[in-house]
């Protein structure tokens, strides 16, 4: 077989709670990132997002702790993003127990950032996020601040440069997309996905399992990242896993996909 | 008395996650040290790492007599040894990453850019994929693991690659002789199948 198409729940924290809602059974404390993460470790999630939205500088302390409590009990990759702006808040992250590290609005000021990283800590850990918004017919632009504030910059060669400046792998968010629960921006994300030699994460969007499914095999994209249908138990990691089985795609043999393949 | 394992820090890796891992594997007593004397006295030793081979050789050998406490532990002391990711190919006799560089040489081969001949495959390889075992090595066992490297291990003698997945052809999983072990996957990373291999590890007696 090949590498796997890999399912990443995402979790959105702020001040250290999660601020999404979660649907699981038998959580203590659904608020609390680091038992969701126990539970989606559980269920065999291919790797899991923590996304610091507010990234408040006082709020550096909790994120890190969140991070190491999250290490020692997930035993995938953890991929950590919102608010880094240096080497050293990326190494904090790395130290702290985070795989991976996400970099979003300091990366549009200074792409450059996405070279110190990869240059520091190597391309493996270095998640270029573009967060873009569709201005004309295949056209995309970065937004900032939350899809709100457009800054100029094409988000397709933003995202080539990121690659090129050693970023490993990019996480394309559709800001038009985000939240509607429509599905993602598939154009957006194969014009990316075509353009760079790196993996690319779809995001933005999803409401079914056949979203996923059409992320992969419509939108090119190694990795499908979701919030909503997770965390309100709407489906479940394996559910994703067994549709994108049933598309012919690769995934890993979870328990849940040997299961059903029987 | 349990048995001393030494995660070597040479300030470059992902410490944490493989000491969380070893202990949720069963070790109890795993120190996370630079001090080459805590690795002459290990009973067993870990070697991780991320990010550039030069880089990670450089840190390594920055740090006053590892390389030679690993050499007499490992080589001359028969210890059990894991390299992870880089700290197997670190293993190799060279790496050509952003130049040539010597590594360790405990391993014949040389560490070569991943090309995939076809343009849809990624580089980094990145993700879960398969570790086909194909030498009958007590530790490795079918099944799937994580990996993420754009480089890999190319053995000189066949008989040292233990596993390999497929990313547009065989890719080294697995290296080794005797009693040492070198993953390119990750098995802190690999949940079940992982921490299964880090186990496995703890008990080895090669």
């Amino acid at each position: 077989m090949t590498v796997r198409v890999r399912v990443i729940p995402c979790l959105d924290v702020a001040g250290g709670r999660v601020v999404k809602g979660i649907n699981f059974v038998d959580l203590a404390d659904a608020g609390d990132p680091v038992e969701q993460g126990r539970v989606y470790d559980a269920a065999q999630a291919d790797e899991l997002c923590f996304l610091d939205i507010t990234a408040s500088h006082e709020g550096r302390g909790t994120l890190l702790d969140v991070v190491a409590r999250t290490a020692a009990v997930c035993f995938m990759p953890l991929t950590v993003g919102g608010g880094v702006r240096t080497p050293d808040d990326a190494r904090a992250l790395l130290l702290a127990g985070a795989d991976k590290i996400a970099i979003n609005s300091a990366a549009v000021a200074r792409p450059e950032l996405a070279a110190d990283l990869a240059n520091r800590f190597g391309s493996q850990c270095v998640v270029g996020a573009i967060d873009a918004r569709q201005v004309g017919p295949a056209r995309w632009e970065i937004f900032t601040h939350g899809g709100r504030r457009p800054t100029g910059i094409d988000a397709v060669a933003h995202a080539v440069h990121l690659a090129t400046l050693g970023a490993g792998e990019l996480l394309v968010t559709s800001m038009d997309r985000d939240g509607t629960r429509d599905g993602y921006d598939l154009a957006l994300t194969r014009t990316i996905a075509d353009k760079v030699g790196i993996p690319v994460i779809a995001s933005g969007g999803v409401g079914t399992l056949d979203h996923l499914v059409a992320g992969v095999r419509d939108g090119h994209a190694g990795a499908v990242l979701a919030a909503s249908i997770f965390h309100f138990g709407q489906h479940s990691v394996a559910d994703a896993h067994a549709a994108l089985a049933r598309a012919g795609l690769a995934v890993r043999h979870t328990d849940a996909v040997l299961e059903t393949s029987v | 008395m349990a048995e001393r394992i030494a995660l070597v820090d040479y300030g470059a890796g992902n410490l944490r996650s493989v000491h969380n891992a070893l202990v949720a594997a069963g070790a109890a007593d795993v120190a996370v040290t630079a001090d080459p004397a805590v690795v002459r006295a290990a009973d067993r030793i870990v070697l991780p790492g991320v990010g550039a081979f030069a880089a990670c050789k450089a840190a390594l050998d920055a740090v006053p007599g590892m390389v030679e406490a690993m050499e007499q532990a490992v080589l001359q002391g028969g210890r059990p040894f894991l390299g992870i990711c880089v700290g197997m190919q670190l293993m190799a006799d060279a790496g050509e990453e952003h130049g040539r560089f010597p590594g360790l040489g405990w391993i014949g081969g040389t560490v070569r850019l991943l090309e995939p001949a076809d343009p849809a495959l990624k580089v980094p390889h990145m993700g879960w994929n398969d570790v086909i075992a194909d030498a009958g090595h007590p530790l490795l066992v079918p099944g799937e693991a994580y990996f993420l490297h754009s480089y890999a291990f190319e053995v000189t003698d066949p008989a040292t690659r233990l596993a390999v997945t497929d990313h547009g052809g065989p890719v080294t999983a697995a290296i080794g002789r005797d009693n040492l072990l070198g993953v390119q996957f990750h098995p802190e990373k690999s949940q079940a199948y992982g921490l299964a291999l880090l186990a496995r590890f703890l008990d080895w007696k090669p």
